[in-house]
């Protein structure tokens, strides 16, 4: 049947809003899920175990550690990225954002590789200094910085990309060196993109599992965070597993909502 | 104090050699059409850019050059530089701005360049608190001065000042800062496109064009003799070349001027439109160049009219409206010119 | 033109989700066998050697840590057989279960990396601090039975690790990542020259039973295959991989 030009244009959004619509059913449904089969009588004792307080502690800890590491080491890289010209620039940055698409338990083993005992650094580090990351803390933070720090190169790289440069060179006019102007004008003028990038990479760095459980390991207060404690208590008390997971989901929530969608990068 | 640049570079295909002096207490205006290459000599006087040969001296030390591999960055040079949108920096309050400069430098605390002693003397008091996004352009105009000030630079850049105000600000600016600069101890260069900027501001022009320093000179001699059909264009008046001899130019484009020189060779005539009357039969007077042409052109300009007259040599005229309206002045109408010897400027080319 | 489109991706997703033939098939039977981890190198040649004893049947495996795969059971993974290292395991499926029948046991050992860099000679050497090792997570029979060894002999030990299951820490011990790991004798055996074995004495070891049982809903391929392993064929192959009779 022929139509109108004007009737043809009206069913489009139709069809967008019930895709879209769809979309929002797909995520919610297992959050809802969840929390209808949350033992919520049981929610306090189930959260003050031993396992549980000490896996929350140990997230909190290695996350913000891990977002730390992402943050020192993020923003000189996207700083390089953003700023200056070099051949194969395309292909480092590809590499920086590797962690992003490389399944998690993958990033962990190639961790191991470099920094397993037998590892391309880690046989010196166990060698010569009796260093050994595998099994620890710092495996922990080292696991979830290199999964969290792309989010925060990324967002960072687009924001310097973004701001004027010339603001840089009148600083360099009135005299401050390139560390002043880095510290005083660049950061401060991308500070909301840079809290951004910091929060995400925490966020990230929070509900870390694959490269956790196998670079570091899992030992309650030593490596198993909150999400290996999910992943092993649902194999013993799926309640427990639920409520821990209640946890994690209400965190990362309350820290994704807080960032009303800064973090894609473009307007600070 | 002093600040003497010889700039030759290569931005992309465009190349620039040109030297400029600035002396302490010296305002030089760098005056050119747009994509001549000022921005570019002064921010290589800055520092912001990288000469590849050449040679640039403040107060006689070598700042950049090439040949012996100085090169001292710009946050030592002590330059200070007005930027033409300003970049007041955001995050901070106009104090926070103008302060700037002073912490990373750690100057000892001067009573002749504290901050205070530039608030005060450009009257920003009130507007401290203020973010830069709250203040009016002359507001901020001042504050970038105040910014640069407050370093205590050894001279003082200027780039396009007054481009970013409207009209009515400009004349109130211009004035401000044509008293400030008389003031200002060290050398100052500042670089403008608005002719009217460099007549009030400077003590001495340099007119660069593609590159190339085209005409210097103090601000009067070049604003009477213009060299170039640039300047003069900008001037609002026209060039003529050509040989003169026994005080009659033959002009290059063909045609003759009667003026009273007693230069002889290659010259420029320079000729204000004013200075041309237009008649409807021929006139009898003392004017020794006095000619029939067809008028080509009638426009407004400003509050004057222009009649482009045929050549050669093609000459324009400048009348009253009233005067075009009386006398019925149309293109294509047959005319009568006629211009005095003595309004005829010629100089050696 | 969008309409192909849908319908095709409908068609591909409808396609996708259909469940696997079942045994009304004479055909082509697939069964889908969940065996503990320990079992991987044991019940692949079995099922080799089954498929070749019943041609037609074709046997799907799905290796885990046993308490993982009692949860996918219970969840309603389409599990016909299942194969656990222990008792308990097997238990918290029960429901979906037939009758289970313990077809093989096994102890642990101490395996070491390739040249046992870190001299392990027992058990003893284990609580040494300077010593890192691994174990199975408690939740899995393995790990049970190792706390249950290390309890038997009065070992205050901290390993470094937890795994969540037997194959997890082999591979880390096979990688020298950890001077040692406490697996099933089995494991080391399966492993070969890639690991040093420091048995472990039967007066001091725990001993796994393995119970092996059909699911309820599964077609009559899968008891087939729970003869097979309990036959002599199943049970020599069972041997040549040092698993013990049940």
């Amino acid at each position: 049947m022929k139509r109108t030009t004007a009737r043809t244009t009206t069913p489009a959004p139709r069809l967008l809003i019930a895709l879209a619509a769809l979309a929002l059913a797909f995520l919610l449904l297992p959050l809802i899920g969840l929390l209808l089969e949350t033992p919520w009588a049981q929610l306090p004792a189930l959260l003050t175990t031993t396992t549980a307080t000490e896996a929350l502690r140990l997230s909190i800890i290695t996350s913000l550690l891990a977002a730390a590491v992402a943050t020192i080491l993020g923003v000189p890289l996207a700083w390089v990225l953003a700023r200056k010209e070099f051949t194969g620039q395309r292909l480092v940055r590809g590499i920086v954002l590797l962690p992003l698409v490389l399944p998690p338990v993958v990033g962990g083993v190639t961790l191991l590789t470099a920094f397993g005992r037998r590892g391309l650094v880690g046989q010196y580090l166990y060698d010569w200094f009796g260093i050994q990351l595998p099994f620890s803390t710092a495996g922990v933070v080292m696991a979830e910085a290199f999964v969290a720090m792309p989010f925060l190169v990324i967002t960072v790289e687009g924001a310097l990309r973004n701001i004027d440069t010339r603001y840089e060179q009148a600083a360099r006019t009135l005299g401050a060196s390139p560390r002043t102007v880095l510290f005083r004008i660049t950061l401060p003028m991308i500070s909301a993109s840079l809290l951004a990038g910091i929060v995400l990479a925490w966020a990230r760095a929070l509900g870390e599992f694959g490269a956790t459980i196998t670079f570091a390991g899992n030992f309650p207060g030593v490596t198993q965070t909150l999400p290996l404690a999910v992943y092993s208590a649902l194999e013993v008390s799926r309640d427990e597993a639920i409520a821990l997971s209640l946890v994690l989901l209400a965190v990362s929530l309350t820290v994704l909502v807080s960032l009303r969608g800064r973090f894609l990068g473009s307007r600070s | 104090m002093s600040v003497t640049a010889r700039v030759i570079t290569r931005i992309g295909d465009f190349a620039i050699d040109a030297q400029l002096e600035a002396r302490p207490g010296e305002t030089v205006a760098l005056l050119g059409p747009n994509g001549a290459g000022k921005s570019t000599m002064l921010k290589a006087i800055a520092g912001l850019v990288a000469i590849e040969d050449g040679c640039i001296r403040i107060d006689s030390a070598a700042v950049d050059e090439p040949a012996s591999g100085t090169f001292i960055p710009p946050e030592h040079r002590r330059v200070g530089m007005v930027f033409q949108d300003y970049l007041l920096f955001p995050h901070m309050t106009v104090r926070q701005n103008i302060a700037f400069g002073r912490k990373p430098r750690k100057m000892p605390a001067d009573k002749n360049n504290d901050d205070d002693t530039w608030i005060h003397a450009l009257d920003l008091t009130d507007l401290l608190d203020r973010k830069p996004d709250q203040l009016s352009g002359g507001q901020a105009q001042r504050v970038a001065l105040a910014r640069a000030l407050a370093t205590n630079p050894r001279a003082l850049l200027l780039d396009e000042p007054l481009a970013a105000l409207d009209a009515a600000t400009k004349q109130t600016v211009r004035g401000e800062l044509r008293q400030f600069l008389q003031r200002f101890e060290h050398g100052s260069i500042l670089v403008t496109h608005e002719p009217l900027d460099a007549l009030v501001l400077a003590d001495r022009i340099v007119v660069l064009e593609d590159g190339r320093v085209t005409q210097v000179g103090p601000t009067a001699e070049v604003a009477s003799q213009p060299r170039t059909d640039y300047l003069a264009a900008l001037l609002g008046v026209t060039l003529h070349r050509g040989l003169a001899t026994d005080g009659v130019v033959a002009c290059e484009t063909g045609g003759t001027l009667i003026a009273s020189t007693s230069i002889t060779g290659s010259v420029i005539a320079v000729i204000r439109p004013q200075a041309i009357s237009l008649h409807t039969h021929k006139p009898e007077g003392s004017a020794r160049n006095v000619w029939r042409t067809t008028v080509t052109a009638v426009e407004a300009h400003h509050d004057q009219m222009r009649v482009t007259l045929a050549g050669p040599p093609q000459l324009t005229a400048a009348v009253t409206p009233a005067a075009v309206a009386e006398l019925g002045i149309a293109p294509g109408q047959q005319i009568w010119a006629s211009l005095k010897a003595t309004d005829i400027a010629v100089h050696p080319a | 033109m969008r309409f192909p489109l849908l319908a095709a991706l409908a068609l591909s997703l409808a396609l996708a989700s259909c469940a696997p033939p079942t045994a009304d098939n004479d055909d082509a039977t697939t069964i889908t066998v969940s065996a503990a981890a320990s079992l991987t190198d044991a019940f692949t040649e079995i099922g080799e050697a089954f498929t070749e004893a019943n041609p037609g049947i074709e046997v799907r495996f799905n290796f885990a840590g046993s308490s993982t795969l009692a949860e996918q059971i219970n969840a309603g993974a389409p599990v016909d057989v299942f194969a656990a290292a222990s008792s308990l395991s097997m238990d918290r499926a029960r429901d979906a279960l037939a009758e289970p029948t313990l077809f093989a046991s096994n102890s642990l050992a101490i395996a070491a990396p390739a040249g046992n860099p870190a001299g392990i000679v027992s058990l003893a050497d284990l609580q040494d601090p300077n010593v890192t090792f691994i174990v199975c997570a408690v939740q899995v029979p393995c790990g049970a039975a190792t706390e249950a060894l290390l309890e038997r002999n009065g070992l205050e030990v901290t390993p470094s690790s937890l795994e969540p299951d037997v194959r997890a820490v082999l591979t880390k011990v096979i990688a020298d990542e950890a001077d040692a790991g406490i697996v099933y004798r089995t494991d080391t055996a399966a492993a070969g020259d890639q690991v040093e074995q420091i048995a472990i004495a039967d007066e001091v070891n725990v001993i796994n039973h393995y119970p092996i049982a059909a699911t309820k809903a599964a077609p009559q391929a899968a008891d087939a295959f729970v003869d097979f392993v309990l036959s002599e064929s199943g049970q020599q192959i069972l041997r040549t991989w040092e698993f013990a009779s049940p």
